[in-house]
């Protein structure tokens, strides 16, 4: 299985890597994102200092909401889909596999984003260990349940509109919870109850990875 | 000796139409095996089938010893489907594409290459992307796409599509070659001259069903038996 995963991992990467949609919208899309808020919220007021760390979390579900349709895309053009029900593979591992490409995606996604919070916010990062860990957690969670949303909604005409509609609210857990884990880290909360938010996006983690491993055989013969 | 394809009485559906209304069919290792029968008549079908990606729901259907019914999921390392669609990825080059594929389903290096070089993308075009490939190119690395597989049964519908002559012989030499290495192959084609001349025998279809009985025919004769060097294109039973 784990050979499987890394072999998809690869695939993905790489069409990411050749294509560039990644570099050239998905990242743009976010740090504009990062900018509106700015125009929307005065600098001044100290109402952005405050929000960051939702801001953040709000742009990387966003961007990620890019990353994850197009994932899912991936499998839907010409004949892929049976091609990988034919290959052999294991749905264990191609889950683990696609749900890892976008997770090193959103992790790329949150440094040029941690970039700009520093730049555009005034951002000044401490608890650099709980921020990471947070980052870690939260994007294996919104990974896992992404990939396993997308291959739910795929062979579906509305997939493209359904999948933000079943994903964010599902996701809303994560959101509170890496906003609360940074507003720790960056001084608004003890550290304790960092963790403590850290705990439970490791949970959402661990739960979806396991759910999507199992379910994404079920799922690549149904849709 | 057992077939490797068995369906008796088969029954498939595409959503709650009958696309496959009662097919009976053996075919046996080595076996060079046509469908043939007008549009809709079940020939796409029943070659999903056999693949196990179509559903059997009555009747019996066993490939490769494995019963669809039960386990299809048994069968489809095993087998090569070229269809309509080429599973290519448009971003990555030729190359990427038939070493991904190949890697699924175990196969080595050489493997992939020998595949590239039997169809003829292992020059320039090896690190073309998909994208930009015409449709028969497409078609050709589609093709090496299942070489790289070796499968034991090939299950090719309208394998000549969008191929130019040079590229059609050396499909029919590499099915040929297959055959007399043990590979069966079904095959669905509306160029029935060289798709009859390739086949050991041709079976109708009309309306899902099966309706000539098995005949023998005579051993690809229209067909250049020169090996293709390079390949083994099927893995010995």
């Amino acid at each position: 299985m784990w050979r499987d995963a890394l072999l998809v991992a690869g695939r993905d990467l790489r069409i990411e890597a050749r294509s560039r949609v990644a570099t050239s919208q998905v990242a743009p899309f976010a740090l504009l994102v990062l900018v509106l808020f700015a125009f929307a919220l005065d600098p001044d007021t100290g109402v952005l200092e405050s929000a960051t760390p939702g801001l953040f979390w709000v742009a990387v579900l966003f961007s990620g909401l890019l990353a994850l349709s197009r994932s899912a895309a991936l499998d839907e053009s010409d004949g892929v889909r049976d091609a990988l029900r034919l290959s052999g593979l294991e749905p264990g591992g191609i889950f683990l596999g696609k749900a890892a490409a976008v997770a090193v995606q959103l992790l790329a996604l949150q440094a040029v984003l941690a970039a700009g919070v520093i730049v555009l916010y005034g951002a000044e990062p401490s608890g650099v260990a709980l921020l990471a860990l947070t980052c870690v957690t939260g994007t294996a969670a919104v990974a896992a349940t992404g990939t396993l949303y997308g291959a739910l909604v795929s062979g579906l005409r509305v997939r493209e509109t359904l999948l933000p509609l079943l994903l964010l609210p599902t996701l809303a857990p994560v959101l509170i919870g890496a906003t609360r884990a940074f507003e720790a880290a960056l001084g608004g909360d003890t550290l304790t109850r960092g963790w403590a938010w850290c705990g439970l996006l490791l949970f959402f983690a661990v739960l979806y990875t396991l759910a999507g491993a199992l379910a994404y055989g079920v799922l690549l013969e149904g849709s | 000796m057992k077939p490797v394809v068995h369906f008796g009485a088969a029954v498939a559906l595409l959503g709650r139409f009958p696309a496959l209304a009662g097919v009976d069919l053996d075919v046996a290792r080595g076996e060079i095996v046509l469908l043939r029968g007008p549009n809709g008549a079940g020939k796409t079908t029943l070659l999903r089938a056999c693949a196990g990606l179509v559903p059997v729901v009555r009747g019996e259907a066993v490939v490769l010893g494995r019963d669809l019914r039960r386990d299809p999921r048994a069968v489809r390392r095993r087998v090569g489907l070229l269809g309509h669609a080429t599973a290519l990825h448009d971003d990555l080059t030729v190359e990427d594409n038939v070493r991904f594929w190949g890697r699924a389903a175990r196969a080595d290096a050489g493997d992939v290459e020998a595949a590239l070089v039997v169809v003829g993308l292992d020059g320039d075009l090896r690190d073309v992307p998909a994208a930009r490939l015409s449709a028969g190119q497409r078609r050709r690395a589609s093709l090496a796409c299942l070489l790289a597989r070796r499968p034991e049964l090939w299950l090719l519908d309208e394998p000549h599509a969008g191929l130019d002559a040079e590229a059609r012989n050396v499909l029919d030499s590499l099915i040929a070659q297959a055959a007399r290495q043990g590979a069966t192959v079904l095959l669905a084609s509306h160029e029935l001259d060289r798709a009859e001349s390739l086949a050991d025998r041709v079976v109708d279809l009309v309306g899902g069903m099966t309706v000539s009985p098995p005949a023998a025919a005579a051993s690809h004769p229209g067909v250049d038996q020169t090996a293709v060097e390079g390949l083994e294109p099927h893995r010995v039973a």
